[in-house]
């Protein structure tokens, strides 16, 4: 089935932040971009950006965050209050002997908590990285030690349980603050709540060099271990235009991003992008659920709405009724990432919200929206759209001598690259330079995903040319997993890939050999699922484990996910000349 | 079905999508995503399950009204 563009009202078109995207494309230079922002080349900081600059600007009475408890009681936080939080907490580094290189760290749950520390962090000029709080243990501790952590903010509960038991491990990490203890202090940590009151709240924004490493966010590959993406305070020129342009922000603003700040979209487009539009951010604890969903977009009379493919499927099973039952006319835009938006899904939007979803791509390693479905553009369901000014965008082929070469064909599918230079590229994996340079062919970054152009210049994503996992938007390293299965005492050998799913785009499937004397029932089925969720938690783990006799190896011993996977969605096999040993 | 009937239902597809939980662990009014650390994906796929096996039909915009045990276990009883 085929969908037909969704063309936009040109008197509304009008109204947008961005107006001509041909004209806007074709004359946007960097200098526009840094304009928008405070700072200059002698030296910026994303807090000073997000809060100071308004505050001094004369809007510290706005609400920079209304925070939804999940009890539902709201919490309003002004800009100035913000500022002054977030430089208490600067103090509180600086009082520890924090230094501007250290990384501190967050696992935190969506608490005001979590955004004065990572906003602090930056005004202070150390290093912060997010956690996703629902990880399992492994998954927290691994990346602490590949980011060095030497501070940690936590909850009490997810320190007891997440960090603490192996806590004497992790030579590097110092100082732990806990916020909302309940009951005597664990031994070794401090409590963030109290040394908030205590501290003095005027701490000036360390004004920083632009390529000062602000944000350390994880993701994953194929292979090894998680990898540490470094961005610099600069990349607040790309966040504060991106969101300008692709979300249409504007001052004033109640906007609700549902991203967890755990992930990329979540700190991105979920604290430095809004703020530094000063608007007003809905920050809601509480867990999905449709009907919550909707009465929060009404109560709340949301202006625009960042979201995710998952979500969005899932209120579409609850259906369009519900929807009509809330008020939501204060509604002007809404947009999703995180996994390709399925068409079906984009025109659901139109019917229920009289406006199409609009679907953009980025990752991990590009900081920022790179190609958009934008306000003013035709939507074509499907499409991630076209990039944004200041975004080269190419599709690769490989050619027979393995070199690589932008296509100039129209729906030839090759690798989505992006031409080196944009302010919130990555700036290196973390202790892993040889990583980074393979990210790169001369001046273009390679995203690792497929898509190709179609004649028009809107992009459509094919699928991934690695073996990552994309589910719920999280993106799942098949390795971590694997590693995980394999401390099993009963496992030989395992491999781990993505199976298509209707709701969570991809999930986890992983497949296992068992040592002789294990027995594949049930029992070990279930004793590994366990296993697994316990250590990497719900979001990362396997949802089916299958028991194979053997799996299927090139000569060289490597596992064949690929192959894997083709026999499991009934697809060709492909290229098996490498094939060794096969699946039993 | 009676309510221990139920009840026994319930903890046998919750082990199946997360079987690290313990039975005894399980709250009887508390939010079972928040208390078990379910995820969505979970959750949506014990309330697949268990309307599956109990044949009541629990549809997306009820979902609120399942999420403790205790809450459950009520909705399929009326609509049993």
């Amino acid at each position: 089935m085929s969908f037909s563009e969704i063309k936009k009202d040109p008197l509304s078109a009008s109204k947008h932040n961005l107006i001509n995207y041909e004209d806007t494309y074709t004359h946007f230079n960097w200098q526009q971009a840094q304009e928008r922002i405070a700072g200059n080349k002698e030296g910026l900081n994303i807090a000073y950006e997000a809060l100071d600059r308004h505050v001094k600007e004369g809007f510290g009475e706005q609400v920079a965050i209304r925070w939804l408890s999940k009890q539902g009681v709201p919490v309003d936080i002004s800009y100035a209050e913000l500022m002054a939080q977030t430089s208490r907490f600067a103090h509180i580094l600086s009082s520890f002997g924090v230094q501007p290189n250290d990384t501190v760290f967050g696992l935190c749950s969506r608490v005001p908590q979590l955004y004065i520390a990572l906003l602090g962090t930056l005004k202070f000029g150390a290093v912060f990285s997010p956690l996703f709080s629902a990880f399992g243990p492994e998954p927290v501790r691994s990346r602490m030690e590949i980011g060095r952590a030497r501070l940690l903010i936590t909850s009490e509960a997810l320190y007891l349980k997440k960090v603490k038991p192996w806590r004497e491990q992790l030579s590097s990490l110092k100082w732990v603050l806990l916020y909302n203890v309940t009951g005597p202090l664990p031994d070794d940590c401090s409590d963030l709540d109290a040394l908030l009151k205590e501290n003095s709240a005027d701490f000036p924004a360390r004004l920083c060099d632009p390529e000062h490493l602000a944000l350390l966010h994880f993701t994953s590959g194929t292979t090894g271990k998680p990898k540490g993406a470094m961005h610099v305070h600069q990349a607040v020129v790309y966040h504060s235009i991106s969101a300008f342009y692709a979300l249409d922000l504007r001052p004033g603003d109640r906007y609700w991003c549902t991203a967890d700040p755990g992930w990329v979209t979540g700190t991105s487009y979920g604290i430095i992008a809004p703020l530094c539009n000063r608007v007003t951010m809905i920050i809601d604890e509480a867990e999905f659920d449709p009907e919550h969903w909707y009465q929060l977009l009404s109560e709340q009379k949301i202006n625009v709405w960042y979201t995710a493919p998952t979500a969005i499927r899932m209120l579409m099973k609850a259906g369009g009724e519900l929807a009509a039952q809330y008020d939501l006319s204060a509604l002007r835009f809404i947009a999703s990432v995180g996994e390709p938006l399925n068409p079906e899904a984009v025109v659901w939007g139109q019917k229920v919200f009289a406006m199409p979803f609009h679907d953009n791509w980025w990752q991990t390693e590009t900081g920022g929206i790179m190609i958009a479905n934008l306000a003013t553009n035709t939507v074509r369901p499907g499409s991630m759209g076209r990039p944004l000014p200041g975004i080269e965008v190419a599709i690769m082929e490989h050619t027979e001598g393995g070199q690589i070469k932008a296509t100039t064909k129209a729906n030839q599918v090759g690798e989505l690259a992006l031409k080196k230079g944009w302010p919130s590229m990555f700036r290196g994996y973390l202790h892993e330079e040889q990583r980074y340079q393979k990210c790169f062919v001369g001046d273009w970054y390679l995203s690792g995903d497929l898509a190709m152009c179609d004649a028009d210049g809107y992009y459509w994503f094919i699928g991934r040319a690695d073996d990552v996992i994309k589910s719920s938007g999280h993106l799942i390293g098949p390795f971590e997993v694997e590693s995980v299965l394999m401390e099993h005492p009963a496992v030989a050998e395992v491999a781990v890939i993505g199976l298509p799913d209707q709701v969570a785009g991809e999930i986890v499937k992983a497949f296992v050999a068992l040592k002789p004397e294990y027995q594949g029932d049930e029992i070990l089925r279930k004793t590994l699922l366990g296993h697994s969720r316990k250590r990497l938690g719900a979001a990362v783990a396997p949802r089916e484990i299958v028991f194979r006799k053997n799996l299927p190896k090139t000569r060289s011993g490597k596992i064949m996910r690929r192959l894997l996977k083709a026999r499991e969605l009934g697809l060709p096999e492909g290229d098996i000349s490498t094939l060794e040993s096969d699946e039993a | 079905m009676n309510n221990n009937e139920i009840k026994t239902l319930i903890l046998k597809e919750l082990s199946n999508i997360a079987p690290e939980i313990e039975a005894d662990d399980v709250p009887d009014d508390q939010d079972m995503r928040e208390a078990l650390e379910l995820d969505s994906m979970d959750f949506l796929n014990l309330v697949i399950a268990v309307s599956k096996r109990s044949q009541v039909v629990i549809p997306e915009a009820d979902y609120a009204k399942v999420l403790s045990l205790n809450a459950m276990i009520s909705y399929i009883m009326k609509h049993a």
